[in-house]
């Protein structure tokens, strides 16, 4: 009964999670800095190869089922678009953190979302991308996007997030 | 930070065969799953001058909070005292204080003493038994009245239930602040009943969590959690102040916890993804492994003895506790209930792991023997984590955080003690938000 319990929990969130991870990719982003207001501005559309035509063209977050590392379709196309975007810039460098909701322990989370970083790297590097490029950290539970106690915010804080590294260091 | 002290001890007349005697009569069993607090009467310590008189009453009250705070006794409202005495020499007319139910009369007096120091004289009475169950003197500066305090309430704790207090201890904690998205977490330090607080890190450029104190020295352990680099781990000595980074690894490391003889930290080092148990040597800061497996292992924990450890693995599908031998060998699941097992601490007594299980949209901190069985769980809220032993192994603290509502209100993280008994729950006053609490050993 747990089991089952457990398994339309997870279900419940992983749906929640698509429409997350479909909401990202359509454009308007759930991370509200996304949508930043340059966009309006200049009908051309963000500058390429920024960090906002990174967001907006290949889209830098992917989200996971409760207590899961495993990629979604979704998740794996977003992931060859930033494949795509990657090997279109050579030069950029890029960060994924892996987070995870609040529904865990500190200590495992942090463990977590070292794999939820990780599977996002090790899909970047199967699709071509320079492993040197690519740094993976984990923030565990400690960098919620939505800091609601909600199934909705928990499914968009379990994510792996990609962001440009700034170059020339 | 830590005043150099050097507190005398002077048993100033007891007879062994008459303490065990009164043992006997009125020694609390706390052991027991349900125990009647006694009641004890505290009368306002006793003052040789006027100079003292401030420092009496404070005392007292501090004597008095540790006593009632621990739930095995009902200190008596001091307004329904009838004896005024006037002497800790004096026996005390027990008749009097029968009359108000008091068991037990804890008698004190505090002296001004030529060289600026205080004297705290302390008689513990059996007063049913007519009898003395014991007496002890502290000298220490004035202004260390506190820490005087909370050893005259260890003595009596020790008196009447023959285990160590754990009044005179610190607490280790995280100081929160700001947005839920991206909390500043700094360390912070305070006595066990939430005085004297003072920040341990300031200004610093990462979050500061789980803390550790080591169970030897003045010194904690605790994670680094930085932007953009993988988190460390880190050393900090209280007393000086000085921190460093324990070594430098391209995978985060986490999760810190020294050995019982503070010789060594138990960490997990995260390589590729995925997380495994290592220990490191801080004599020579080798870096041993201890399992080397797919699924994530982490939280790990040394027995007392430094024979055996547990830890968190998911390599059953779900996490669950662990135990090993301490070179690695002998890997057994020792939790097999229904949802999630993390957190497993090792008491100072040995004989239990407390831990954090997370079931059905709840979090409860319980505790369980190390061959897994006897499980009780103590606590249950939306979340209970991050488990610390009091030095005596009879107490728990741990953090609690509510939910946060839509319009972003709640989310707010309190620490909480509880009894082994279940019993006893209560929250912890800190300056603000505050979690992963970490229980010193009893001060030297």
């Amino acid at each position: 009964m747990a089991i089952k319990a457990v398994l339309k929990y997870a279900g419940a969130a992983g749906m929640l999670a698509l429409l997350a991870a479909c909401a990202s990719t359509a454009g308007p982003d759930v991370n509200a800095a996304s949508n930043d207001t340059t966009a309006a501005t200049q009908p051309a559309g963000p500058t390429p190869g920024s960090e906002a035509d990174f967001e907006q063209n290949a889209g830098h977050r992917v989200f996971f089922a409760y207590d899961q590392y495993t990629l979604t379709p979704q998740a794996q196309a977003t992931l060859a678009r930033q494949a795509a975007w990657l090997k279109q810039y050579p030069d950029t460098k890029i960060l994924i953190a892996g987070n995870c909701d609040e529904r865990g322990t500190r200590e495992y989370n942090l463990a977590l979302g070292a794999r939820r970083a990780e599977a996002a790297r090790a899909y970047l590097v199967n699709m071509g991308v320079d492993a040197s490029r690519i740094t993976t950290v984990s923030y565990g539970k400690e960098r919620p996007l939505d800091p609601r106690s909600t199934e909705e915010a928990w499914a968009v804080n379990r994510n792996a997030t990609t962001t440009l590294r700034t170059t020339g260091s | 930070m830590t005043k150099s002290l050097r507190f005398l001890l002077t048993v100033i007349a007891v007879a062994s065969a008459m303490m065990s005697a009164a043992y006997a009569r009125v020694q609390i069993d706390i052991t027991k799953g349900t125990v009647e607090p006694m009641p004890i009467a505290v009368p306002e310590f006793i003052s040789s001058s006027d100079q003292t008189a401030g420092v009496s009453r404070d005392l007292t009250g501090v004597v008095m909070a540790d006593l009632d705070r621990s739930g095995l006794f009902a200190v008596i409202d001091q307004r329904a005292y009838i004896e005024n005495l006037t002497s800790v020499n004096v026996r005390p007319k027990f008749a009097d204080w029968r009359l108000i139910n008091a068991q037990v009369l804890v008698v004190g007096e505090v002296t001004q003493l030529d060289d600026g120091r205080i004297e705290v004289a302390t008689r513990v009475w059996d007063v049913y038994g007519d009898e003395q169950l014991g007496a002890v003197s502290f000298k220490t500066p004035a202004d260390n009245w506190r820490r005087a305090a909370h050893k005259v309430a260890d003595y009596v704790y020790k008196a009447l239930t023959g285990e160590s207090g754990y009044f005179d201890t610190r607490i280790v904690f995280v100081h929160e602040s700001g947005p839920k998205q991206h909390k500043v977490k700094r360390l912070m330090i305070m006595d066990q009943d939430g005085a004297n607080p003072a920040p341990l890190t300031d200004g610093l450029n990462y979050q500061a969590l789980t803390p550790r104190f080591s169970p030897t020295q003045q010194q904690i352990t605790y994670m680094a959690l930085f932007d953009n680099k993988p988190g460390q781990v880190y050393l900090f000595n209280i007393e000086t102040g000085e921190q460093e980074q324990l070594g430098t690894f391209r995978g985060m490391t986490f999760a810190p916890r020294f050995s019982p003889d503070g010789t060594q930290v138990l960490l997990s080092m995260e390589r590729g993804g995925n997380s495994d148990v290592f220990k490191m040597d801080l004599a020579t800061r080798r870096l041993t492994r201890l399992t080397d497996n797919p699924a994530v292992d982490v939280s790990p924990t040394m027995s007392p003895d430094g024979k055996r450890i547990a830890f968190t693995s998911d390599r059953g599908g779900t996490p669950q506790i662990y135990v090993m031998n301490a070179d690695g060998s002998d890997q057994k699941r020792i939790t097999f209930g229904q949802g999630r097992y993390m957190t497993p601490v090792w008491s100072p007594r040995g004989d239990l792991i407390a831990f954090t299980r997370q079931y059905e949209g709840q979090f409860y901190i319980g505790v369980i023997r190390p061959d897994g069985t006897g499980e009780r769980l103590l606590t249950q809220s939306y979340l209970d984590e991050g488990p610390t032993w009091a030095p005596n192994g009879r107490v728990i603290m741990f953090y609690r955080e509510t939910p946060t509502r839509a319009d972003g209100s709640g989310g707010e993280d309190s620490l909480w003690s509880v009894d082994l008994t279940g019993r006893n729950l209560r929250r912890i006053r800190t300056p603000g938000e505050a979690s992963d609490p970490a229980w010193s050993p009893l001060l030297p």
